[in-house]
């Protein structure tokens, strides 16, 4: 099974040089600290910034700059600033080329549910819905399993859903996994030590494996 | 040039009535306008509507208006971290319209922007379209969003001359310019304000034709509300 940190390291591995990207609260943020050095990308935060670059230093702390988080951030070279309709504006437009974002539960048809659940306190989508909406490629980061083991891969979503047929991979503790244009999970890869059987039974939705699956590697 | 400027922001809130529509900007409590926000939980108001994106933190924001019960409504995308907001909600005696923030940024845009509606995708298929008419451009789905307008708006920029131009600092820009355009009254505080003519027009975000009060701010607190620094 992989750590957060390591679902967010396998996660930079489809970053391509190039890109702009929006990434989401919690292990989506992890990802920034993977993408190799030599690629050159740029963060976007929805609040209005173009270029996020690493925490500040306890010196370099500005409460007017934060990202989506609301945590403390700095700007990378050449970044730039600009307000809340703006950001959405580069969302919906299609700029932003890659959108990571957690999530409560994913389809077999790329459904993603992640902003509310009924009964208990709702605290808002945030962007959710208009990056899932909008961006052309987007990869989900999850466990596997819900806390109390039951699989987040499911045939329908069973909570309020954030965006239709939006998914297209998602990266869990246990596997890489691509959505079928006609449904399904396609299971790409397994996390070191983690059995095609393992994945299956942790799998609600319908699971498509072809032929050998590889493990995936972490340099 | 006409001069816009109030005394403080007791003189700036004076008149906003019971019941009425109020947008505020900021994002989280970065860009929130404090001085306004104080000044009104010294009025005897009720009933308030309030368009902001967050809502504050139990001690700080907005949190204070809602915890003083003068807020009838928020229109907001995101609301957490806030349990007095959660009590009220939970009990009934606070409505929330929650709204995907891009939504939420393009009606107050519309708003000031004279734009009654527009189509957007965020939303298809949720829950936020019901009701809402739906419609194909290009083989994709869409849905209608009316503009939001506001009888005040209360913006916070980090400078502003008398003319009423506006420049914002870092990410604290957020919400406040598509409000500042969207309110019939736009309230702005700012940390430093000039004599027009000091600012540099080609680095004005907001032009003063949207602000109709400026006044200086004091004490800014800018609480961060996750500190996070480099390892």
């Amino acid at each position: 099974m992989l750590t957060k940190d390591q679902i967010a390291q396998r996660i930079a591995k489809e970053v391509k040089n190039g890109q702009y990207i929006n990434l989401g609260i919690g292990i989506p943020t992890l990802v920034a600290n993977y993408i190799p050095n030599e690629l050159e990308v740029v963060l976007q935060s929805e609040n209005g910034l173009l270029g996020i670059g690493p925490f500040p230093t306890e010196d370099q702390i500005d409460p007017d700059l934060i990202n989506a988080g609301k945590q403390t951030v700095t700007m990378a070279k050449g970044s730039a600033l600009f307000n809340s309709a703006e950001s959405f504006a580069m969302i919906r437009g299609g700029h932003v080329h890659l959108t990571i974002l957690g999530a409560m539960e994913v389809s077999e048809n790329g459904d993603i549910a992640n902003w509310k659940i009924p009964g208990k306190m709702v605290k808002g989508m945030g962007g959710a819905m208009d990056l899932v909406a909008s961006a052309d490629n987007i990869i989900v980061a999850m466990q596997h399993c819900s806390r109390s083991g039951e699989s987040k891969l499911l045939p329908e979503c069973s909570l309020p859903i954030t965006g239709i047929r939006c998914v297209k991979k998602i990266v869990t503790d246990l596997a890489v996994l691509e959505v079928s244009e006609d449904g399904g999970f396609i299971l790409k890869e397994r996390a070191p030590g983690v059995s095609v059987e393992e994945i299956k039974s942790k799998t609600a939705g319908k699971l498509i494996v072809q032929g050998d699956v590889p493990e995936m590697i972490f340099e | 040039m006409i001069n816009k400027t109030v005394k403080n922001a007791t003189e700036a809130v004076a008149d906003i009535p019971s019941n009425s529509m109020l947008m505020m900007g900021g994002f989280g409590l970065t860009g929130i306008p404090e001085n306004c926000i104080s000044a009104l939980l010294e009025r005897d108001i009720s009933g308030l509507t309030i368009v902001s994106n967050n809502a504050g933190v139990d001690d700080f924001g907005i949190g204070l208006l809602l915890k003083k019960r003068m807020v009838k409504k928020m229109i907001s995308s995101y609301v957490g971290e806030n349990a007095e907001f959660e009590r009220q909600l939970l009990n009934g005696e606070l409505e929330v319209d929650l709204i995907p923030q891009g939504t939420l940024a393009e009606r107050v845009r519309a708003g000031g922007a004279g734009i009654p509606a527009f189509f957007t995708p965020a939303g298809v298929g949720t829950e936020v379209a019901e009701g809402k008419e739906i419609r194909e451009f290009d083989g994709k789905m869409y849905l209608l969003e009316n503009w939001l307008k506001a009888d005040f708006s209360i913006v916070k920029a980090w400078k502003g001359d008398t003319a009423g131009n506006l420049i914002f600092k870092g990410t604290a820009r957020n919400f406040n310019p598509m409000m500042a355009a969207a309110g019939k009254i736009c309230i702005a505080e700012v940390e430093e304000l000039v004599e027009a003519g000091q600012l540099n027009p080609n680095e004005i975000h907001t032009p003063g034709i949207y602000v109709q009060r400026i006044f200086q701010g004091k004490n800014y607190e800018k609480r961060i509300e996750q500190r996070t620094v480099s390892k």
